[in-house]
């Protein structure tokens, strides 16, 4: 194998599995390192320069980074990520003053349609360079989904207030209630660069099923549904609804209807269980609120009488996989299952729609009618359109939505300079010696056995009364602690020089995972069959060290290193060392005073 | 500077015969330099004894004292331990040994502890052959006590203080074949690939099994100049042949070339394979055995690998006929057989 190239950030970034897995590469072991330390503040800094929400992601992310984490390959659960960030959000201190500070105007004005997570980034990015933004919404409040789709009992109001405010307050000019109805019209505005982050607003319905149209006083389709709740216009459903779909608005939807009436509210979805799109724990929350789900159900039929919906039919199916493993439902034969139901909740997808969007001005669009988005700079071909978030690719998450929003803002900020959107400023890393004496470190190197805290609710009666009491009460300060201590640090790299090596094993023979090998020489498949411990698993990469004096290689799996830097500490000739490797994604400017 | 390990193991950690991985035969983290190369016998040892299904609780782990005798309280800590006094782990093994047969004996030495304060012992366990295994961990110095030469450094060997050797060493392999032991090997802690099927061959063998291990001081003499050096080591080690070690129950599953291959079957059925013999050595030949340790010491080369092994060898035990048992086993049946069995020793006096 060919030596481990280590120029540039890449190699140990991939090292970093949560940072690496979350879409906007917020700094993971340096904020729960700074919590460790009950530095909040500085832990909140951290991911507000990354992520924008600190205090929403931290109750709500999709934790792409969870399922990545090391932790859960070494033991049954991963770190708490995502919970122990809003520790941070819960216990900073005020952050006013350690927010950018916003520059002379530049003179370049910009238009955001939409103000969801993915424009309120491209704004928090572009304000403090000197830019001029208007952001349009047809919403009363900035926010989008995370305002009038998430729940206030997953996210608090004044939680989003607060971070949506943050950024209005460095100077956007808000148009809330107007709905964009033309492009046309707002490229004929002298702006410089427009961008358009409207999401995938539009909620798919059943429209064929016999008794749609009937029932329809009683069906409601759940997204819109959920915006009605969430600016007041809707306070109570009826004591028996029926949600149809398996995806996390299925599951805001139950949850929602057993605070505003509903007693017998139970979920019916085509698929198997296993295969429901919503997050396992969200399942898990809305069956902890006595809510059934009954999997392998096709919705046939709205039953309507007199004017009035009685209830649903459902043929049951089972899911059956071919050799390629693509799935299809098939009829069970068995008699169609009759519910009945005061309500019923369509939450079966949502899409892009762009009505408002004239077809003759230059934007292209692909074969399912939406709009072509360049994946890297999200330019159409129209430069100066650009698209992002959810109305880019279509439906995602918050967290994805920012990340889009920090590439939109280099790619406006490169336009409107007149350079190439191409041209992408590099991302910041940093690697340094964590070395402090023979056999110290600059951080905690000992590995703790504890398992995944859990986190406490609000008393179940008390949760399901109100729909805006929080059902998370989030870690106290100790547990959070405790949790923070579960992090393996690892950003803390082991770098190896191959020179200093005098091949004594002092390293393999202490390392706990048996994550080192000096082994003679092979292609990378042969050699992973031929390490201490197996190396099966093929996302995670060896770092392979120049040939030795022997002739031999240094192979390490990063799969399970613990990062306790027992190899470097066993090490004569420090040929290991421990160094913390700091990346953080590239963004327009800097964001924040240092 | 960490004292304890982290308790997480590799998730694919394979299991022997009994079930126990790897971690069931660890002891606790080494207090010794880092790079010691005694850390990596002891790593050797371990994956030997968890390689050969040995109950831990089966086996002896007896030392004297040095850096060397301090490693058994880095591996196998579910196993039975005794740190004795500088020169005198063969006594300890000794009596151990005649009072419970059943235990796999491992005696763990350094150069001074055998070759200058414990020679006398050293020499009378060779000749009674005690089944057990003797690894001295050879780093041509009194590592504990700041690395004085020891009696096995070479002449013109220099200390890290840049003194230079003028004694002659005492080769520890030599001499045990001239003892009459019935096992002897020497091998390096930077080669566990030797390392690992040697120990085992010697755990196999019932007998007396040296293996001298040239194990680096990096503290004291691992400098340039020194004969025990890593550099040095690795570039003067010369294998009487590789060494493959098959046990009993298992299938022989590699194939070796005729000529430049031997298969040696031991006592209990086990086989070890050698592989490219040096010229001239049969390693059932005590003469032969200790020519090519003459021959390499004249290259100034480190001759390493099994270099003797008697198949017929009978321990200690056979040797004097005891009782089949361990002591503690033995009932007051046992221990007082009556008056009509001590009528009847009396009998055979007469
Ligand atoms: C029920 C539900 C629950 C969810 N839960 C989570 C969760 O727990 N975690 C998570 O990460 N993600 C969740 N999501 C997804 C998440 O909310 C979205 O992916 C995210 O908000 C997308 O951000 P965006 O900026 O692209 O668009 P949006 O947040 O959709 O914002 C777009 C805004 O544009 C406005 N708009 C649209 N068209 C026009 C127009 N023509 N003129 C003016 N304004 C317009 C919309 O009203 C809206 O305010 C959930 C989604 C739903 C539906
Ligand atoms: C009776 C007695 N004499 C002297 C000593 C001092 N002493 C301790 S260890 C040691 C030499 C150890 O050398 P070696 O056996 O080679 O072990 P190493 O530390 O090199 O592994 C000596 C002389 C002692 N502990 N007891
Ligand atoms: S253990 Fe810590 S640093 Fe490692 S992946 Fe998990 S959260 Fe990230
Ligand atoms: S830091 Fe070193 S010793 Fe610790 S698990 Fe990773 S490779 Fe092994
Ligand atoms: S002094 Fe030498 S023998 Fe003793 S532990 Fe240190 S390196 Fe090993
Ligand atoms: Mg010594």
């Amino acid at each position: 194998m060919k030596p481990t190239n280590l120029q540039g950030p890449d190699y140990y970034h991939k090292v970093v599995d949560c940072q690496y897995a979350c879409p906007a590469h917020t700094p993971v072991p340096e904020y729960i390192r700074l919590i460790a330390e009950q530095r909040y503040t500085e832990a909140y800094m951290i991911n507000w320069e990354s992520n924008v929400f600190p205090g929403v992601l931290g109750r709500v992310c999709d934790r792409p980074c969870e399922p990545a984490c090391r932790r859960g390959r070494v033991e049954e659960e991963p770190v708490a990520i995502c919970r122990l960030k809003r520790v941070a959000a819960d216990n900073k201190g005020d952050i006013q003053a350690l927010l950018p500070a916003v520059a002379k105007k530049n003179g370049k004005k910009i238009v955001l349609i939409g103000a969801g997570p993915a424009s309120l980034t491209v704004a928090r990015d572009l304000l403090p360079l000197g830019y001029s933004i208007d952001i349009y919404d047809d919403q009363s409040a900035a926010g989008g989904m995370m305002r009038s789709q998430i729940p206030d009992f997953r996210l608090p109001e004044v939680v989003l207030n607060e971070e949506v405010n943050y950024i209005l307050n460095m100077g956007a000019v808000t148009h809330f209630n107007s709905y964009v109805s033309s492009l046309q019209e707002v490229l004929d505005k002298p702006y410089d660069a427009v961008f358009i982050g409207t999401g995938a607003p539009k909620g798919r319905d059943l429209p064929a099923l016999p008794g749609r149209q009937d029932g329809n006083e009683n069906i409601h389709v759940g997204i819109d549904w959920l915006s009605s709740v969430a600016f007041e216009h809707t306070s109570r459903i009826g004591k028996r609804v029926i949600v149809l779909g398996g995806g996390n608005t299925a599951m805001d939807c139950c949850r929602t209807a057993r605070r505003l009436g509903g007693d017998d509210v139970k979920v019916v979805v085509r698929s198997p269980f296993a295969d429901m799109k919503a997050s396992p724990w969200e399942k898990e929350d809305a069956m902890h609120e006595d809510i059934p789900i009954h999997d392998n159900h096709v919705p046939k039929e709205f039953v309507v009488e007199d004017g009035k919906l009685k209830g649903m039919i459902f043929e049951k199916v089972e899911a059956v996989y071919d050799k390629a493993g693509k799935r299809s439902l098939l009829p069970t034969g068995e008699d169609p299952v009759f519910m009945e139901c005061d309500d019923v909740l369509v939450a079966i997808g949502q899409e892009n729609t762009f009505p408002w969007i004239e077809r003759d001005l230059g934007i292209d669009f692909n074969k399912w009618d939406m709009p072509a988005v360049d994946e890297q700079t999200f330019q159409t071909s129209l430069p100066r359109v650009f698209i992002g978030g959810d109305a880019a690719f279509g439906p995602e998450n918050v967290i994805t939505a920012v990340a889009q929003g920090h590439q939109v803002a280099i790619s406006i900020d490169q336009f409107c300079r007149g350079e190439k959107v191409t041209e992408r400023p590099a991302p910041n890393f940093e690697i340094a010696s964590q070395k402090m004496g023979m056999h110290e470190w600059l951080y905690g190197n000992d590995v703790v056995d504890s398992q995944r805290f859990i986190v406490p609710l609000v008393d179940k009666k008390k949760a399901l009364k109100n729909h805006k009491v929080e059902v998370e009460l989030g870690f106290d300060i100790a547990t959070g602690l405790k949790e923070a201590e579960r992090c393996l640090n690892c950003d803390m790299q082991t770098v190896f020089s191959t020179s200093l090596c005098i091949e004594c094993d002092a390293c393999v023979d202490i390392c706990p995972t048996d994550c080192i090998t000096f082994a003679e020489d092979g292609e990378e498949k042969d050699l992973r069959t031929r390490l201490s411990a197996p190396a099966t698993n093929q996302t995670q990469d060896l770092l392979v060290s120049k040939t030795l004096p022997t002739k031999r290689l240094m192979i390490k799996d990063e799969n399970v290193c613990l990062h306790c830097g027992l190899c470097a500490e066993r090490c004569p000739t420090a040929a290991w060392d421990m160094q913390k490797f700091f990346y953080s994604e590239s963004q327009v400017g800097r964001t924040c005073k240092k | 500077m960490s004292y304890i390990k982290p308790s997480f193991r590799h998730p694919d950690l394979p299991s022997n015969d009994l079930g126990y991985t790897k971690k069931d035969y660890e002891g606790v983290l080494s207090t010794l330099c880092a790079g010691c190369g005694h850390d990596s016998i002891s790593s050797a040892i371990l994956q030997s004894c968890f390689e050969m299904s040995i109950e831990p609780h089966k086996i002896a782990k007896i030392s004297g004292i040095g850096c060397s005798s301090k490693t058994p309280t880095y591996f196998l800590g579910n196993s039975h331990g005794f740190n004795s006094v500088h020169g005198r782990m063969p006594s300890v093994a000794t009596g151990a040994n005649l009072a419970n047969r059943e235990l796999t004996y491992i005696g763990v030495s350094g150069d001074g502890d055998t070759a200058s304060i414990g020679m006398g012992q050293f020499a009378h366990v060779v000749r009674r052959n005690l089944n057990m295994v003797y690894i001295v961990m050879n780093n041509g110095c009194y590592g504990l006590t700041k690395g004085q030469d020891s009696a096995t450094a070479d002449i013109g060997s220099k200390s890290k203080a840049g003194s230079v050797n003028i004694y002659e060493p005492i080769d520890l392999a030599s001499l045990a074949l001239e003892l009459g032991a019935s096992f002897v090997g020497r091998s390096f802690s930077g080669d566990k690939h030797q390392l690992i099927p040697l120990i085992k061959a010697a755990i196999s063998h019932p007998g007396f099994a040296l293996i001298d291990v040239v194990s680096p001081c990096v503290t004291f003499n691992n400098n340039a100049g020194s004969t025990k050096a890593y550099d040095y080591v690795r570039d003067h080690l010369d294998a009487t042949s590789t060494v493959d070690f098959v046990p009993m129950k298992k299938e022989i599953v590699t194939s070796y070339q005729d000529g430049s291959s031997k298969e040696v079957t031991m006592h209990d059925g086990s086989v070890i394979h050698l592989q490219k013999l040096a010229e001239g050595w049969d390693p059932l030949d005590r003469e032969s055995a200790l020519n090519a340790l003459h021959t390499a010491r004249n290259k100034g080369e480190i001759l390493t690998g099994l270099l003797y092994m008697d198949a017929e060898s009978q321990g200690l035990h056979d040797m004097i006929e005891t009782v089949n048992k361990p002591l503690n086993s033995l009932a007051e049946k046992e221990l007082c057989p009556g008056n009509q069995a001590l009528q009847n020793i009396n009998e055979s006096f007469r």
